[in-house]
């Protein structure tokens, strides 16, 4: 229900990060995270909601993992 | 390890007891449409829509005094672009920006702090609709209009929480086995509003990504449940949600907001289903007029109520792809990307 993108942090300034989604730079309030360059970040409506914890490759290849872990 | 063949083959293959599982968000509804995922279910394996589309569930009324607002010419509207078409009593933003009205869409609500800054002259209302994912962003604007002391913002809130909306949809749609739950909802809220409901109803959650591979293998995860009267909540998108979700984001929440009774078009008045402002906050926001509170069936035929809650197809309405289109929407399920009726039409024709 709510669309959100992530993203690569390129830029920092306090609590206003630059974040890259495939080529568009788009500034992105970060205060309700602790993030670093090069953090990758989920973004909705303008902030950053959460850090992204593995690449989307890797998400997939341990979907199955994930999934035997819990059934 | 189990891998996705097999997953296929067992959801096509499955001849258990019939089985309805919903998947509450827009988002997910989306992708299971254009991925034609109900194609590659037996058919004793049931998906319906939820009501995790925030527009879809947003008071027609909600939209007739936005409307006022627009026309009273006291106020300019700042709305994500969503709101716009969607039809109140009577009709919508985009009638009202047309006669005149000032409508202005914006992407972030922190994109407010700017317009207001730049045009100290005029007042502002921001339509602030959505769910737990889009509330802290209202906070975080919260934050900015306090400390900037900017006065010519208030907000008019049709905020809602998705906990206390399954909650009533477990009682009163009972032969729903289990759900989809929101990935994105979840990765601010955290699961434990999940396990309340799972253990309260005895009814599986999985809390999931987008993508067709994440769809199937929640699908997966439910019916094994189902089968084995487990009702677990089980993340599989670890990547985004964590169990104890973004806690700086619930707190910026609360600072600002104090949960409320909020009413739901098509279903109603749902107990602390919502957030309003705090009373110390109270000269940032525009208070739903109590007299206004009270209407709750929609009179022009629409069927959003039912769909959004998983008792019909959209097909099931007799306005659906002959009056209603996206064109000309009667309902807010028709308008919105995120909305059942408008997904399944512009899929299909
Ligand atoms: S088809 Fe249109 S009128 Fe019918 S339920 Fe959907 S949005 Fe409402």
């Amino acid at each position: 229900m709510c669309v959100a993108i992530s993203g690569k942090v390129i830029e920092l300034k306090g609590k206003i990060a630059k974040v890259d989604f495939s080529g568009n730079i788009i500034e992105v309030n970060v205060s309700l995270l602790d993030v670093k360059v090069g953090s990758y970040v989920l973004v909705h409506a303008g902030y950053a909601v959460e850090v992204v914890k593995r690449e989307l490759a890797e998400e997939l290849s341990n979907l199955f993992a994930d999934l035997e872990d819990v059934l | 390890m189990i891998n996705i063949e097999e997953i296929k083959r067992f959801l096509i293959e499955y001849t258990g007891p019939k089985i309805k599982l919903m998947e509450v968000c827009g988002t997910h509804t989306g992708s299971i449409v254009k991925n034609g995922i109900r194609s590659l279910l037996s058919p004793s394996i049931k998906l319906v829509s939820g009501p995790g589309c925030p527009v879809c569930v947003t008071p027609s009324n909600y939209i007739d005094l936005l409307m006022k607002y627009a026309e009273s010419k006291k106020y300019a509207i700042l709305t994500f672009g969503d709101l716009i078409r969607v039809p109140g009593t009577k009709a919508s933003l985009s009638e009202a920006k047309a006669s005149g009205g000032s409508v202005e869409i914006i992407y972030s609500p922190m994109d407010a702090v700017e317009i207001a800054l730049n045009n100290s002259e005029k007042n502002y209302v921001l339509a602030a609709v959505g769910f737990e994912t889009t509330i802290p962003a209202y906070a975080l604007l919260l934050d900015k209009l306090t400390e900037m002391e900017i006065t010519n913002v208030k907000l008019f809130t049709s905020l809602k929480t998705i906990g206390p909306a399954l909650d009533w949809l477990c009682k009163s749609e009972p032969d729903i086995d289990g759900f989809i739950a929101p990935g994105h909802v979840a990765s601010v809220t955290g699961t434990s509003v999940y396990n309340y409901l799972a253990n309260k109803y005895h009814k599986p959650f999985c809390i999931a990504g987008f993508s067709a591979e994440h769809i199937l293998v929640a699908i997966y995860d439910l019916v094994v449940q189902t089968s084995n009267a487990r009702h677990e909540v089980h993340n599989l998108y670890r990547s985004i949600v964590s169990d104890k979700g973004n806690p700086k984001a619930m707190k910026i929440i609360e600072k600002y907001f104090e949960p409320s009774s909020v009413y739901w078009r098509g279903i109603g008045v749902i107990d602390h289903s919502g957030y309003v402002l705090r009373k110390a906050y109270m000269d940032y926001t525009i208070e739903f007029p109590s007299e206004e509170k009270a209407i709750l069936k929609e009179s022009n035929g629409c069927r959003c109520g039912e769909v959004i809650i998983g008792r019909i197809e959209p097909k099931e309405c007799p306005l659906f792809g002959k009056v209603c289109t996206p064109v000309n929407p009667i309902g807010p399920c028709m308008v919105s990307h995120e909305g059942t009726c408008g997904i399944h039409y512009n899929m299909h024709e």
